[in-house]
């Protein structure tokens, strides 16, 4: 993947745009057909539990990186960009916290309610 | 050389790399984003608050998911089809995901052929990623009819939690709806390369600014982007 970005450096120096070979493209769309047959065979094969999870994420993340890498040409950007873009991400992390904390919140409280009813 | 130097001195210093680029670029009291069209930098930023936008969808999901005291219907039956008198789960959304896929892959290709100004090439392939995109659009019609007919309601469902139906509909339609406006942009730029609007630097319908084959990668950072919204959606609605 390095030698695209040797290939051409004047062009891409010159604001040019982002020019590559066409076999990059093609390589990381076989993957990505890959990795999805990969994602859906867990669900077909009945994969339960940690071993689910893990596999669905590790997919998911894998597919998503290839996509804003290559396709999306941020691998090839200036890192001013790309921390512009990708570091601001890290604060939906505290939303994902929150947003547990307080369904294991509610959940309880349901579970009280509803075991009061029953009393 | 008696005379002065040139007076676009800055593009003959080389730009710094690594961290020390970072806060060159930032502090450098001109624009922060070097070597990238004004517009793309714009799009990138919008991009940046549609994920917002998608993530407080998804972990407003993951959190009636996980306090609903009714069990979740299971996803790999509700979005089985049954083909050739077959029973295979969840079939439609994996073809609908190659679907979004293969047209990811098209839309690079069109960027690719946009730089080297082939204008047919990247016309056909702009084209194609359109209709790819609105056969994923018919089949998520499908799907949404067959769930409403089996009595699937934003506020309730004959399979378990209740919060299924508004997870479901606000998430895919929002994502749907995303493809459909792609869709249109898709064949407004398709017609702009044909017209060769971008070879004579024509400004669009909106702006004076003059047309150019960046529009076109600008497109399929849209593009792809509506693709990696799906790969999350697939992985945490229909997979989980």
């Amino acid at each position: 993947m390095a030698h695209a970005q040797g290939q051409q450096p004047a062009i891409a120096a010159h604001a040019q745009g982002q020019q590559h070979p066409i076999g990059i493209y093609l390589k990381i769309w076989g993957l990505l057909f890959v990795l999805s047959t990969a994602s859906y065979l867990v669900d077909y094969f009945h994969f339960q539990g940690y071993l689910r999870w893990f596999l669905i994420i590790v997919f998911m993340l894998l597919k998503a990186g290839l996509i804003v890498a290559v396709f999306m040409h941020m691998m090839w950007e200036r890192l001013a960009l790309m921390y512009a873009i990708l570091v601001p991400l890290l604060l939906l992390m505290v939303l994902l916290g929150i947003g547990a904390l307080e369904a294991d919140y509610t959940f309880f409280t349901r579970g009280v309610f509803f075991l009061k009813g029953l009393l | 050389m008696t005379q002065a130097a040139p007076a676009n001195t800055a593009e003959t210093l080389p730009l710094a790399d690594g961290v020390q680029g970072i806060v060159a670029d930032w502090s450098s009291d001109q624009r922060a984003f070097k070597n990238v069209p004004w517009g793309k930098a714009m799009m990138w930023i919008f991009l940046l608050s549609d994920t917002f936008i998608f993530s407080s969808f998804l972990i407003s999901y993951m959190t009636v998911r996980m306090s609903t005291t009714e069990p979740w219907p299971n996803p790999s039956e509700v979005f089985a089809l049954t083909l050739f008198g077959k029973s295979i789960p969840l079939i439609l959304i994996a073809i609908m995901t190659f679907v979004l896929i293969s047209s990811s892959g098209t839309m690079a290709m069109a960027v690719k052929f946009g730089y080297e100004k082939n204008k047919k090439m990247s016309a056909i392939l702009l084209l194609i990623t359109a209709a790819l995109g609105a056969t994923f659009v018919g089949m998520q019609a499908f799907e949404w009819t067959k769930l409403i007919q089996e009595g699937v309601r934003p506020w309730g469902n004959p399979m378990g939690a209740a919060q299924f139906g508004s997870a479901f509909f606000m998430i895919t339609g929002f994502h749907g709806t995303h493809v459909s406006i792609g869709v249109i942009f898709l064949i407004i730029v398709a017609i702009k390369v044909l017209r060769g609007d971008l070879d004579h630097e024509r400004p669009g319908f909106l702006t004076g600014r003059k047309g150019k084959y960046e529009i076109v990668e600008i497109m399929g950072l849209y593009w792809h982007f509506v693709d990696l919204v799906w790969v999350f959606i697939f992985a945490l609605f229909y997979l989980w």
